[in-house]
């Protein structure tokens, strides 16, 4: 632990406390916490941030209606239940980065299929920040959706079928018996779901690293975490943002655990 | 498999590994070359000066991967950490600054040695060998961007670019009146920062002043020459002859959008020609459009000053930690030489840095264009030489992006503002 995790994250903060750039070693000089407040007034970091959000939300909502279906899918299906399976979570199989140059290839102008497809002409996805994190996100939630039905799949198959019979017996309709039975008692599982994909989609790189490299404000944090430290060797700032980014993980952590009461323990089957 | 033949397995490997890593034959140094990705030129010079060195030492080649930024991010990586295995490498020219004021390059200090790898080298590459005074990368190849055009659309519009001074307002009439586009990079990277560098010098002007003081430099783009850049890149953008694809356009988009019906003119590097060639080849162009293709130099800014065109290339730098100097030296004026240079150019299609290569035969043949791609290099204006060229860079192509938010006097005084901040680190890139 001490050497994966305390080390790197204690030499961060260290480094982040410095001016210093690693092609410059002469410039090395300790400013304080001046990186933090340079970072943090800085429009670059807010527009990653906003950016990194936008993502975050939009995937994880869809995903999380789309994943249930899925989970409901293959929870119910009684024929060909391997295929169905097998098919769902293929997108979760494939290397992001490979997913990330597949969909960049089809929604570009020269080799793309797409505009062919709804004869939309010129029209350059890659061209504009919306149009980008459209593609971006919907690659995203392709991507991962397999993972939070899974996740949603675990959390159904422990709703009591005593409780859906009893439910049915008391005349309750398809609608009121998911909502009064199977979400509560699928809460704990939803909300690792959405944990864990809250996490991740909040560490995004590959996508817009692949489609956008990062124009039109489609950077994120983690990209621009990887820029400073690695493309610039910008090690005082490019820590500081490492260390920011990290605190923000923490903190969705914290509010996840905390604040919606998910209790982990319920899903390891302890309670 | 039990674990006692496990190990033997195991212990069979590790001898054939041990065996492989000592080298074989010879006692010889071996000198590794980490290359920019070409269709295999800088291997066959690696081979041919191991077999020149006559046993003083072997040339290994070691590829980097396809783009600059990734070439100069992993040779920094390894530099960084004081890595004696980079003993050559292929050195995009504006990184020469940066990674020579962290220490990483040799300079080569023996003025016989000096005037071996210097001579007869083009006067744009020269300026990008140096820091400090010192030798410290030797120009192998050099690279410049003419003016490509149609001569069936150049007739209709009746314009003559081979007449040396056509300009960007002349280029952007022409194609407005023949319906066709001009092929420009204006996707946020490198080649748009090769762009605007060329628009501003060729109005005289400089995207930063003592760009040698690195972080202290001062940014210059707010000035009549910045102005000037920005109005042409604001009126190309906006007229009809502009590219769909403008803001994501680079070397590649360009080229085939030229080649299509649309095309019209095009700023790029000689390597289309031979890749237009290559195509009609295969049987994927038509004979025809590659007959209606011609070159003139590249376009002006201010019709009275003649034209800055871009300089690319690549250098031969040493890494500083080699265990080998001075076979490290004889070797990079092997590779440098006029006839490898010649038949560099004639093999990989990129640009010979030293004159003397021009006058080859077969370089003649293989380049209808060889004199002016001398001459454009030889004028060519380079990027601003700065160890913080990365800031310098990143700041121009963020504020500058994308090509249709450009505007005049606006942009080019936010990019000296960005650009300070960024350089006094009070900014993120």
């Amino acid at each position: 632990m001490i050497l994966v995790t305390a080390y790197p994250l204690g030499y961060a903060l260290v480094l982040s406390l410095y001016r210093y750039r690693l092609t410059d070693p002469d410039g090395r000089e300790f400013v304080g916490v001046q990186n933090y407040v340079t970072v943090l007034t800085d429009p670059v970091w807010w527009s990653a941030a906003s950016t990194t959000a936008t993502i975050t939300v939009i995937s994880v909502a869809v995903e999380l209606v789309l994943g249930f279906a899925f989970a409901w899918v293959m929870f119910r299906i009684l024929r060909g239940r391997s295929l169905i399976r097998t098919a769902i979570l293929v997108p979760y199989g494939i290397v992001t980065v490979v997913s990330a140059f597949i969909w960049r290839y089809a929604f570009q102008l020269d080799s793309g299929f797409v505009n062919q497809w709804f004869g939309l002409g010129d029209f350059n996805w890659f061209g504009e920040r919306w149009s980008s994190l459209f593609v971006i996100t919907l690659s995203e939630i392709w991507k991962t959706t397999p993972f939070i039905s899974l996740l949603l799949l675990a959390g159904l198959v422990q709703v009591p079928e005593e409780l859906m019979e009893a439910a049915k017996v008391d005349g309750a309709t398809a609608w009121q018996r998911l909502r009064k039975v199977v979400l509560p008692n699928m809460k704990a599982a939803i909300m690792v779901a959405v944990l864990f994909r809250t996490l991740d989609a909040w560490r995004i790189f590959d996508n817009p690293f692949v489609m956008t490299g990062g124009a039109n404000e489609t950077e994120t944090l983690s990209f621009l975490a990887y820029r400073q430290n690695v493309t610039l060797v910008n090690l005082g700032a490019g820590s500081a943002v490492s260390v920011l980014l990290f605190a923000t993980v923490v903190l969705i952590a914290f509010v996840f655990i905390k604040v919606f009461r998910t209790d982990l323990s319920q899903v390891r089957g302890d309670s | 498999m039990t674990r006692r033949s496990a190990l033997l397995v195991a212990l069979a490997f590790g001898a054939a590994g041990l065996a492989a890593c000592s080298g074989g034959e010879s006692g010889a140094p071996t000198l590794v070359w980490y290359t920019n990705p070409d269709n295999g030129g800088q291997a066959t010079l690696a081979r041919e000066c191991t077999e020149a060195a006559d046993g003083a030492y072997r040339i290994e080649t070691e590829i980097l991967p396809n783009e600059a930024d990734a070439q100069r991010e992993q040779l920094v990586r390894r530099l960084a950490a004081g890595d004696s295995s980079v003993d050559l490498m292929s050195l995009d020219p504006p990184f020469v600054a940066e990674f020579a004021n962290a220490g990483y390059l040799l300079a080569i200090t023996d003025p016989a040695a000096v005037e071996a790898l210097t001579a007869d080298v083009l006067e744009g590459p020269l300026e990008t060998a140096f820091w400090e005074d010192e030798l410290v990368a030797t120009p192998f190849w050099a690279n410049t961007q003419l003016l490509w055009y149609r001569q069936s659309v150049a007739e209709e519009a009746g314009v003559d670019p081979a007449a040396d001074d056509l300009t960007w307002d002349d280029l952007i009439d022409a194609a407005e009146a023949t319906d066709r586009r001009i092929g420009v990079q204006a996707r946020r990277y490198e080649g748009y920062m090769v762009w605007i560098n060329a628009l501003v010098a060729s109005s005289g002007g400089t995207i930063v002043e003592d760009a040698d003081r690195g972080a202290d430099a001062t940014p210059s783009m707010a000035s009549p020459a910045g102005d000037r850049a920005a109005e042409v890149v604001d009126r190309l953008a906006h007229s009809s002859a502009a590219p769909g694809d403008i803001t994501t356009a680079g070397e590649e988009e360009a080229r085939s959008l030229f080649q299509s019906d649309a095309g019209g003119f095009m700023v790029n590097w000689p390597y289309v020609y031979a890749a237009a060639k290559g195509e009609v080849d295969s049987g994927a162009l038509d004979q025809s459009v590659f007959d209606d293709i011609a070159w003139a130099r590249y376009p002006r800014t201010d019709p009275d000053r003649p034209s800055a065109p871009p300089l690319g290339g690549i250098n031969l730098g040493i890494g500083n930690f080699t265990q080998h100097p001075e076979e490290a030296i004889d070797a990079v004026g092997c590779i440098t030489s006029a006839d490898n240079n010649a038949q560099y150019m004639v093999e990989s299609g990129n640009p010979a840095a030293r004159a003397a290569a021009y006058d080859d035969p077969e370089v003649r043949e293989t380049f209808p264009m060889a004199d002016l791609i001398r001459e454009s290099i030889d004028e060519a204006a380079p990027r601003p030489i700065t160890p913080y060229y990365g800031d310098v860079s990143t700041s121009v192509q963020r504020t500058w992006h994308p090509a249709r938010s450009v505007r005049s006097p606006e942009t080019p005084e936010e990019t000296d503002q960005y650009m300070g901040e960024v350089l006094s680190g009070d900014r993120l890139l």
